[in-house]
């Protein structure tokens, strides 16, 4: 058995590792080293609780079983698991968080002595109300993330869900909340305790309904954000450094990545957190005017002709590209044109796809190196000096109108000018408007040239026409 | 007067908040979906509380009510830590330059 003293170092030390591995991802390089540090950050603190508990009873044998068996489910998981998943398993993980911070808050209230909190009943009402918080918060984290995980996955309609006064509803259910950890801290009453909980798992439920499709990165941020916030909950309960450094770091980690989201769609917090977005009815009117209109459309064969004579292409993924898994045949097809010395970059916006760095990823698993990828900020000015801007899934985060119409429900939003480049190929299944529900005049310029087809055999023929 | 222990957990509390927001923003946007499944495999390090609650039942009763949930606290955490720290470690190993990628 080590002091007190002692483990609470050990446990800050497994803090400053946590930072460092965070620290690494500020590139490639570091950050599989960073990776590392988090891993041994874990280990310490792993081992610091066991040898400060000491005196083991039987229940260890218990312990170490479910740590494996937790193990080996989450190692499955994570090898198994293919890239373009990673929005729905980072979700799902959110969820685990959460819970894991339920049943610690729980058994925190029912056995207090064991943490040093007091007895039941007589629970210390500083650790009562950080409990009580904490509990609350994971409850949110699990309900909100499991419905932002059945969206993902598409076992749930990824539309939002709205319903009259749901606003008012959660507002209330919020209020509730903290005048129940009131009236907890004064009766130390167990049903109250079970009553904070359930009706947290609700407000979880009733937040997340209402957002869907394109807001889902918002959404994950948020979640990411929650549950780090619950575990700082937690550390506070328990009087842990290693957790309450980890719940800031995580919980401010997900703030700016919901900042950074909101930003990339000009949108407020404020107004993704309400949701309804793409439900209503602006896009109807626009349907009518959209068949009168002319759109030029060509075959893998007009497509590969103009970027076999163009001297630099940029590709534009987006969500489509992703549903179609099209990322191992986008990277032939760079390839051939590279062979043809042909100069290919990629362009990645913000908002691409259903979390923040989804199209990374999925380039990096195509063995995209990563030098070429480019974020919007970055290659936004080159667009006018290239040949052809390849779309590929991508819509909305290339409509110009978001910087030509203060009407549109996108204005301001910063978006992709592939219009300035010679020639825009558009893959794209039909001339449906995106998540914003609006037409994207792109498609009717003159320089753009529509491919209608499932984004990866549009590919695949492109490659077959290139040699 | 002696300052109150808690005070001392906010002021690391609040220094942390501000080293993640300093940290992270420095994270390249490249690599903000590593960001987030590293982000989970750490703060599962609530596992901590959950042996705790598990080890510490009281003796006799290894199965007491606040031991059950402190066992199923760590098989979720464990799947998170397992899950989360391999996941990010199997994306960053596809994160190459163009001189590694040679194939």
């Amino acid at each position: 058995m080590i002091s007190a003293n002692l483990s609470a170092v050990f446990y800050l030390i497994s803090g400053i590792l946590f930072i460092l591995a965070l620290r690494g991802l500020s590139s490639p390089d570091t950050s599989r080293q960073g990776n590392y540090f988090g891993i041994i950050g874990m280990i310490i603190a792993i081992a610091v609780t066991f040898l400060s508990i000491g005196n083991f009873s039987t229940s260890i044998i218990y312990v170490f079983l479910f740590l494996i068996v937790g193990g080996a489910v989450g190692s499955y998981i994570a090898y198994r698991i293919p890239m373009t998943a990673m929005p729905e398993l980072v979700a799902g993980f959110h969820s685990l968080v959460g819970l894991a911070a339920v049943f610690v808050a729980i058994a925190a209230f029912l056995n207090p002595s064991a943490f040093n909190l007091g007895f039941v009943g007589d629970i210390k009402l500083a650790s009562l109300i950080e409990m009580s918080i904490g509990a609350a918060v994971g409850a949110i984290t699990f309900s909100g993330s499991i419905i932002a995980f059945l969206k993902l996955k598409g076992i749930m309609s990824g539309s939002p869900i709205t319903f009259v006064g749901q606003h008012y509803l959660n507002l209330v259910l919020g209020i509730t909340i903290f005048v129940l950890i009131f009236y907890l801290c004064k009766s130390q009453t167990e049903s109250l305790f079970w009553t904070v909980i359930v009706i947290s798992f609700l407000v979880g439920f009733l937040l997340i309904i209402p957002i869907g499709g394109a807001d889902m990165p918002v959404v994950i941020s948020m979640l990411n954000s929650y549950s780090g916030w619950a575990a700082a909950g937690i550390g506070f309960t328990l009087e842990n450094t290693a957790l309450i450094i980890t719940g800031a770091l995580v919980g401010s980690s997900g703030a700016i990545l919901s900042y950074i989201m909101c930003k990339a769609m000009n949108r407020s917090f404020i107004s993704v957190i309400l949701g309804g977005f793409g439900a209503d009815n602006s896009s109807s009117d626009i349907k009518g005017k959209q068949d009168k209109k002319p759109v030029k459309s060509g075959n893998a064969e007009d497509a590969a002709f103009l970027m076999k004579n163009a001297s630099s292409v940029i590709i534009v993924p987006g969500y489509g590209m992703a549903v179609a898994q099209a990322q191992h045949a986008l990277r032939e097809m760079v390839d051939k044109l590279k062979k043809n010395d042909i100069k290919v970059t990629y362009a990645i916006h913000p908002v691409a796809g259903r979390m923040p760095g989804h199209m990374n990823v999925l380039l990096a698993e195509a063995n995209v190196p990563y030098d070429e990828v480019f974020e919007l900020e970055d290659i936004n000015n080159d667009f006018a000096n290239s040949d052809v801007a390849f779309v590929i899934g991508a819509n909305d985060v290339t409509n110009p109108v978001a910087k030509t119409d203060p009407k549109s429900p996108i204005f301001g939003m910063p978006v992709l000018d592939v219009e300035k480049c010679k020639s825009v190929l558009f893959v794209k299944r039909s001339l449906s408007p995106g998540y914003a529900g609006i037409d994207n005049e792109l498609f009717y310029r003159d320089n753009t040239l529509m491919l209608f087809a499932d984004a990866k055999k549009m590919t695949e023929d492109i490659v077959k026409n290139l040699d | 007067m002696e300052i109150d222990p808690f005070i001392f957990r906010l002021s690391i509390f609040i220094l942390s908040i501000f080293i993640g927001y300093y940290v992270v923003w420095s994270v390249t946007p490249s690599l903000h979906t590593p960001l987030m499944s590293v982000t989970n495999a750490i703060s599962s390090v609530i596992i901590v509380g959950a042996i705790i609650a598990a080890l510490a039942g009281s003796s006799g009763n290894i199965f007491g009510i606040s031991s059950i949930f402190g066992y199923l606290a760590i098989i979720l955490a464990a799947v998170n830590i397992f899950g989360g720290f391999l996941v990010t470690q199997r994306m960053l190993q596809m994160y190459k330059k163009k001189k590694n990628n040679k194939k």
